[in-house]
C-alpha cells in the first residue's frame, strides 16, 4: 500500500508517493537523498538519526515518514545558513574537536542544538544527561561535551570561548 | 613555530565540514542506477547442518531479482576468506585453517553464518523475501565458550581440529621460569577473564559490487580499514580476480576499533552478485547483523604467577592464557592472542624471565579478532592485576612496587625476554608526572571523607606499554604474517605548486586529512591549503597496508616523509639547474632552495612549474615532473607507553560505581596535533572504561545464541556514565627509529583504562576482602560482592 506524503524539509515543500511502512529516515536518505541522516541501529538506541520535527528532535527511524505529514522537517543538511555559515552548535564542535568519524556527529549535533533550546545554559552534568540517547564510539564525549557548552554559550549570543591554539 | 599550521599546532580538522554539514559520503550513502539490496539469510542456530534450502516462495515474492546459495558459489568456484596470519604450536605443527565461505555449504557454525542473499529491488523487498526463504537444518550441539570448547567430549566445530584446538602455542624460556618460581620468596597468582566485547563503530558494515560489462572490471565500495588488502585476499584468494580489474573503495567509514581490517564473506558476495545480476548490489547490516558478525573481541581466560624476591622485585612471569577463536579465522584472528599478547607480557617491568603458553580454540560463535588494542589490553590487565595482587602479597604500595621494578631508561634500548627491544621510554617520569594530578597523598584523607558519607573510594593505578607502528616486516614475517607490513606514500607536486598527497594509510576517524597535511605544509613551507590527501582508493593510491594498530603516523607518515625527502633531492637537481649552481652548493629550509652564499633562491613552487613547463632540462640526467614515491618499511616497533590513574566512588547501597578523577599520562613520541592526539586518547579511554564497568558480550554456552545482540542488552556507555579526563603528555623519549620520532595514540586509552579502573574497584572494595573481579564491574556484580561479604546482610 502507498500512499502520498507531503512535509516541508529544509524550508522546501516535498512529496513523494511511498509504500505506507516508510520509516521517516528511509523517507529523507533513500527518497529526498539526504544522506546526512544515519542509521546506527535498529533498536532507537544510537541517536545517528535524530532530525528536528517542527523544532523538536526526534529519531527519525523510530517515526514513519506519514507521521510527519504536513511537518516542518530540519535534518543536518538544514542547519547552516543558506550561505553555508555554520550554525554556532556545528562551529563549536569543529572549533572543539566533538568529532571523529562523524557517523554519530548529525544525530549529535541536532540532540545538541535541541537541548540547549530546552535549556539555555546547561551544566555539563545536563549536557551529559541531555546526551543520554546518542552514542558516540570514537570521543568519549569529553569534547562533545565542551562543544555543547560553548555551542550553547554561542546560541545565547554570548561570545563562545576562543580556544588559542595549545 | 614557522608554519601556523605545521607539526605541532592544533590545526582544527579539514574534514569537519562536510561531516557537520551532512555531506560525508558513507558507503550506504552511494546509489548506483540500477542499483540492487542484498539481504542476507541466516543461520538462527549456532552449530547445524544444511538439509536443503527452499526458495521458490521467496524468489517469486516483489521486486526479488535473485536468490543465491553457497551451492552457487561453490559452482562459480569462489574461494575460502584467507587467515593473514599462520601459527604454528609448540610441537612444530601449523595451526587448523578449516575453510570460511561467504556462504556456508553443508554445515552453520554460529548464529549469524549466512547461507543465503536476496538480492531486490529495495531493501525492505529484499528484507520481506528473506524472511521467506525456508532452510532445513538439523541442529547439532553447540560450543558456546572456550572453557567448554575444551572440556573433554565436547562436540567439534571443525572436524578436523580435535578437541577444537586451533594452536597450542607458547614464547619464553620455560625452564629459566621454573627455576626462578623455586627461588622465590613470594609468589603472586591471579585467575582472570578478559570478557568478549563488540567492536561497535557507529557505522555498520556495508558494501556495494558493481561489475561493468564491456572492460570486465569490478568495484567493491567498502568499510574498510584496509582497501588494498581486501583487494588482494579478495581478488587472489576468493573471487580470482586480478588487481588491475578489481577497485576496492573505503570512503569516509564511521569508525573501525579494528572491526573493519578483515576481509568479510559480505564483500566477496555483493561483488559476486554483481555480476551474476548484472546490476549493481548493495548491502548495509542493520545492527542486530553487526552484533551477530562483526569479528568480537578478547575473550581470553588466564592464570598467571609472578615469582618475586623478599624485597620485591619481580623475578618471573608464567602465563596460561585460553583463548576463544570462534567459528572461523578472521583474517589476522591467530596473531592477537600470539604476538601482540604474550610479546607485551613484560609490561614496563624487568622481570628478567617470563613464559607463556596460549591455547586457541574454536567455539560457535562469530570470529574473534583484533579490537582497539589487540591483545595489548589483555596483556596489559594481566600484568598490571597481578602486581597489584603482588604489592598486597609483599605489603607494598602499589606505585612503590611499580617504581622498583619499572625498565630504567638507562636500560634503553632494552630487550625484554619476549622477543621484543623496546627503544625509549622513561616510565619513572610518566608516574612522577600523574601522581600530582591525583593528589595521591590526599587519596587516604578523602577515602576516609568518602566513608563518612557511606561511600567507598578506591585508587587504581595501570602502567601500559605497547608494539605499535606494525610492523617491520622482516620481524613480522618471522613471526608467522604472510605479508609484508610496510606502508606507501606518493607526494605529487603540481604544476602551480600545490600537492596531492596519496597514501596507503586509511583515516575513519583518525583525522589523517588534517595530520598529513600538516606535515607537508611544515616541510615545503606552504600554506595548509595548499595539500590535498587522498586515501582509500586502490585506483587511485599505489599500495597500502591500511590503518590499524595504531600505525598511521609511525609507518604511513614515515613514507610520506620518505617520499618528501625524494621531492626534495628532485628539487634540489631542479634548483640547481634554473640557479646554474652546483648541486651541493644548493641549501634548502623550508621549501626555499637558495645558492650557499648567496641571495639567489627559488620557492618549490617556482621549481615546481619549472618542473612540468621545462625548455631546456639535461634530459639524460634530469627528467621533467615532481612526483615521488616511496615505501617504508620500519625496523622496529615503536613502543608508546604511559601510566593512568583512575580514582573512583562506589555506593554500596546500590553497587553503582562513579568515576571522579581520570587522569592519563601518555608518551607517544613527539606530537603532530595535539587537538587529535589527546581526542584519540578521550575516546581510547572510554572504550576501556567501558569494558572495565558496562561492556560484556555473552554467548548462551549450551545453546551458542548471543544473549547481548542489542543496545538494549549490550551496554555501551553513555554520556552520562563517564568523566571528563585529565589527559598530559610529554615528547622527552620521542621513537629513535622514525624519522617523525613519532610512537603513536591510538590505542593507549584502551589499554590502560580497563585495568586502572579495576585496579580501582578493587582496591574501593578491599575492606571487604576482594582482591579481584572479573569485569564488567556492573552494579549487580558489585552489589552482590558486598553483600556476600557482609554476614548480617547476608543472613537476611
Amino acid at each position: 500500500m502507498s500512499c502520498t506524503v507531503s512535509m516541508t524539509v529544509n524550508g522546501k515543500t516535498v512529496s513523494r508517493e511511498v509504500e505506507e511502512r516508510t520509516l521517516l529516515v528511509t523517507f529523507l536518505r533513500e527518497h529526498l537523498g539526504l544522506t546526512g541522516t544515519h542509521v546506527g541501529c535498529d533498536t532507537s538506541q544510537c541517536g545517528a538519526c535524530v532530525v528536528h520535527v517542527d523544532g523538536r528532535s526526534v529519531k527519525s527511524c523510530t517515526a514513519l515518514a506519514v507521521q510527519a505529514d504536513g511537518a516542518d522537517v530540519t535534518t543536518i543538511e538544514g542547519l547552516a545558513a543558506a550561505d553555508g555559515t555554520l550554525h554556532p552548535m556545528q562551529a563549536a564542535f569543529r572549533e572543539h574537536h566533538g568529532l571523529q568519524c562523524g557517523f554519530c556527529t548529525p544525530g549529535m549535533v541536532m540532540s545538541a542544538v535541541d537541548l540547549v533550546r530546552e535549556n539555555p545554559n546547561p551544566t555539563e552534568a545536563e549536557i551529559r544527561e541531555g546526551l543520554e540517547g546518542n552514542i558516540c564510539r570514537c570521543t568519549g564525549y569529553h569534547n562533545i561535551v565542551k562543544a555543547v557548552k560553548a555551542g550553547a554559550d554561542a546560541m545565547a549570543g554570548a561570545q563562545a570561548t576562543p580556544v588559542a591554539a595549545e | 613555530m614557522a608554519n601556523p599550521n605545521g607539526i605541532g599546532a592544533s590545526v582544527r580538522r579539514r574534514e569537519d565540514q562536510r561531516f557537520l554539514t551532512g555531506r560525508g559520503n558513507y558507503t550506504d550513502d552511494f546509489k548506483r542506477l540500477n542499483m540492487t539490496h542484498a539481504v542476507h539469510v541466516r543461520s538462527p542456530y549456532a552449530h547445524a547442518r544444511i538439509l536443503g534450502i527452499d526458495f521458490a516462495d521467496a524468489a517469486a515474492m516483489p521486486g526479488v531479482v535473485a536468490v543465491l546459495t553457497g551451492a552457487d558459489m561453490e559452482a562459480d568456484k569462489v574461494g575460502s576468506l584467507p587467515c593473514g596470519w599462520q601459527i604454528h604450536s609448540k610441537d612444530g605443527s601449523p595451526m587448523k585453517e578449516p575453510p570460511h565461505y561467504p556462504l556456508a555449504r553443508d554445515r552453520v557454525r554460529y548464529v549469524g553464518d549466512a547461507v543465503a542473499v536476496v538480492i531486490a529491488e529495495t531493501r525492505e523487498q529484499a528484507r520481506d523475501a528473506a524472511e521467506m526463504v525456508v532452510v532445513d537444518y538439523e541442529e547439532l550441539p553447540a560450543v558456546g565458550s572456550s572453557t567448554r570448547a575444551i572440556d573433554g567430549g565436547a562436540p567439534l566445530v571443525h572436524d578436523d581440529a580435535p578437541d577444537n584446538v586451533c594452536f597450542d602455542w607458547h614464547l619464553g624460556d620455560k625452564a629459566a621460569v621454573d627455576a626462578a618460581f623455586a627461588n622465590a620468596a613470594h609468589v603472586a597468582r591471579i585467575d582472570l577473564v578478559n570478557q568478549r566485547l563488540v567492536p561497535n563503530a557507529m557505522e555498520p558494515r556495508a558494501a556495494m559490487g558493481e561489475y561493468d560489462q564491456s572492460s570486465g572490471e569490478y568495484t567493491l565500495t567498502t568499510t574498510s580499514q584496509n582497501p588494498h588488502v581486501t583487494r588482494l585476499l579478495m581478488g587472489a584468494f576468493v573471487l580470482g580476480i586480478p588487481e588491475h580489474k578489481l577497485r576496492v573503495m573505503a570512503p569516509d567509514v564511521g569508525g573501525g576499533f579494528g572491526s573493519k581490517i578483515f576481509h568479510y564473506g559480505e564483500e566477496a558476495v555483493v561483488t559476486w552478485a554483481a555480476r551474476r545480476v548484472g546490476r549493481p548490489v548493495k548491502w548495509t547490516a542493520d545492527r542486530s547483523e553487526s552484533f551477530l558478525t562483526d569479528a568480537h573481541g578478547r575473550d581470553h581466560v588466564s592464570h598467571a604467577e609472578l615469582a618475586m624476591d623478599a624485597d620485591g622485585n619481580f623475578l618471573a612471569l608464567r602465563v596460561s592464557t585460553l583463548a576463544n577463536l570462534g567459528a572461523y579465522l578472521s583474517t589476522f584472528a591467530p596473531s592477537i592472542p600470539t604476538y601482540l599478547y604474550a610479546t607485551l607480557l613484560a609490561g614496563q617491568y624487568k622481570t628478567p624471565a617470563i613464559y607463556a603458553e596460549v591455547k586457541a580454540v574454536f567455539t560457535n560463535t562469530s570470529p574473534v579478532d583484533a579490537y582497539r588494542g589487540a591483545g595489548r589490553p589483555e596483556a596489559c590487565y594481566l600484568i598490571e592485576r597481578l602486581v597489584d595482587v603482588a604489592a598486597g602479597v609483599v605489603g607494598m604500595d602499589k606505585t612503590e612496587i611499580r617504581r622498583r621494578n619499572f625498565v630504567p631508561k638507562e636500560a634503553m634500548p632494552y630487550q625484554t625476554p619476549v622477543a621484543l627491544q623496546y627503544d625509549t621510554g622513561d616510565f619513572a617520569k610518566n608516574l612522577d608526572i600523574a601522581l600530582p594530578l591525583v593528589d595521591y597523598p590526599g587519596f587516604q584523607r578523602r577515602r576516609a571523607e568518602s566513608k563518612a558519607r557511606g561511600k567507598l573510594r578506591g585508587i587504581g593505578f595501570a602502567t601500559y606499554i605497547e608494539a605499535c607502528g606494525i610492523a617491520p616486516s622482516n620481524v613480522a614475517g618471522a613471526l608467522g604474517a604472510r605479508a609484508g607490513l610496510y606502508e606507501c606514500a606518493e607526494v605529487r607536486f603540481h604544476p602551480t605548486g600545490s600537492v596531492t598527497v596519496f597514501t596507503g594509510s586509511h583515516s575513519h576517524g583518525q583525522g589523517h586529512e588534517t595530520t598529513f597535511a600538516q606535515i607537508v605544509a611544515e616541510r615545503f613551507g606552504i600554506p595548509i591549503e595548499n595539500v590535498e590527501i587522498v586515501h582509500g582508493d586502490t585506483n587511485k593510491i599505489p599500495f597500502g597496508m591500511g590503518t590499524y594498530g595504531s600505525r598511521s603516523l609511525a609507518v604511513g607518515g614515515s613514507a610520506l616523509v620518505k617520499a618528501m625527502d625524494k621531492v626534495e633531492r628532485k628539487a634540489r637537481k631542479i634548483a640547481a639547474h634554473m640557479l646554474e649552481a652546483a648541486e651541493t652548493d644548493i641549501e634548502v629550509k623550508d621549501g626555499r632552495f637558495t645558492v650557499a652564499g648567496t641571495d639567489k633562491s627559488l620557492g618549490i613552487g617556482d621549481i615546481a612549474l619549472q618542473a612540468y613547463v621545462p625548455h631546456n632540462f639535461p634530459l639524460d640526467e634530469l627528467e621533467p615532473g615532481l612526483d615521488e614515491q616511496a615505501f617504508y618499511d620500519p625496523k622496529n616497533f615503536t613502543y608508546p607507553n604511559g601510566c593512568h590513574v583512575c580514582e573512583l566512588e562506589i555506593d554500596p547501597d546500590t553497587g553503582v560505581t562513579t568515576i571522579v578523577n581520570f587522569a592519563a599520562v601518555d608518551d607517544f613520541g613527539n606530537v603532530i596535533n595535539p587537538l587529535i592526539v589527546e581526542g584519540q586518547v578521550h575516546g581510547g579511554l572510554v572504550q576501556g572504561i567501558g569494558q572495565a564497568l558496562y561492556e560484556n558480550c555473552v554467548y548462551d554456552e549450551e545453546s551458542g545464541q548471543l544473549v547481548t545482540g542489542s543496545y538494549m542488552d549490550y551496554c555501551m556507555p553513555r554520556a552520562d556514565d563517564v568523566p571528563s579526563f585529565t589527559v598530559r603528555y610529554h615528547e622527552d623519549q620521542p621513537c629513535t627509529h622514525n624519522p617523525l620520532g613519532v610512537k603513536g595514540c591510538g590505542e593507549a586509552g584502551t589499554i590502560g583504562a580497563a585495568a586502572a579502573v579495576m585496579n580501582a574497584v578493587v582496591d574501593a572494595l578491599s575492606d571487604y576482602g576482594v582482591t579481584h573481579m572479573d569485569m564488567p564491574a556492573t552494579p549487580e556484580k558489585v552489589w552482590r560482592v558486598i553483600r556476600d561479604a557482609t554476614p548480617a546482610m547476608a543472613a537476611e
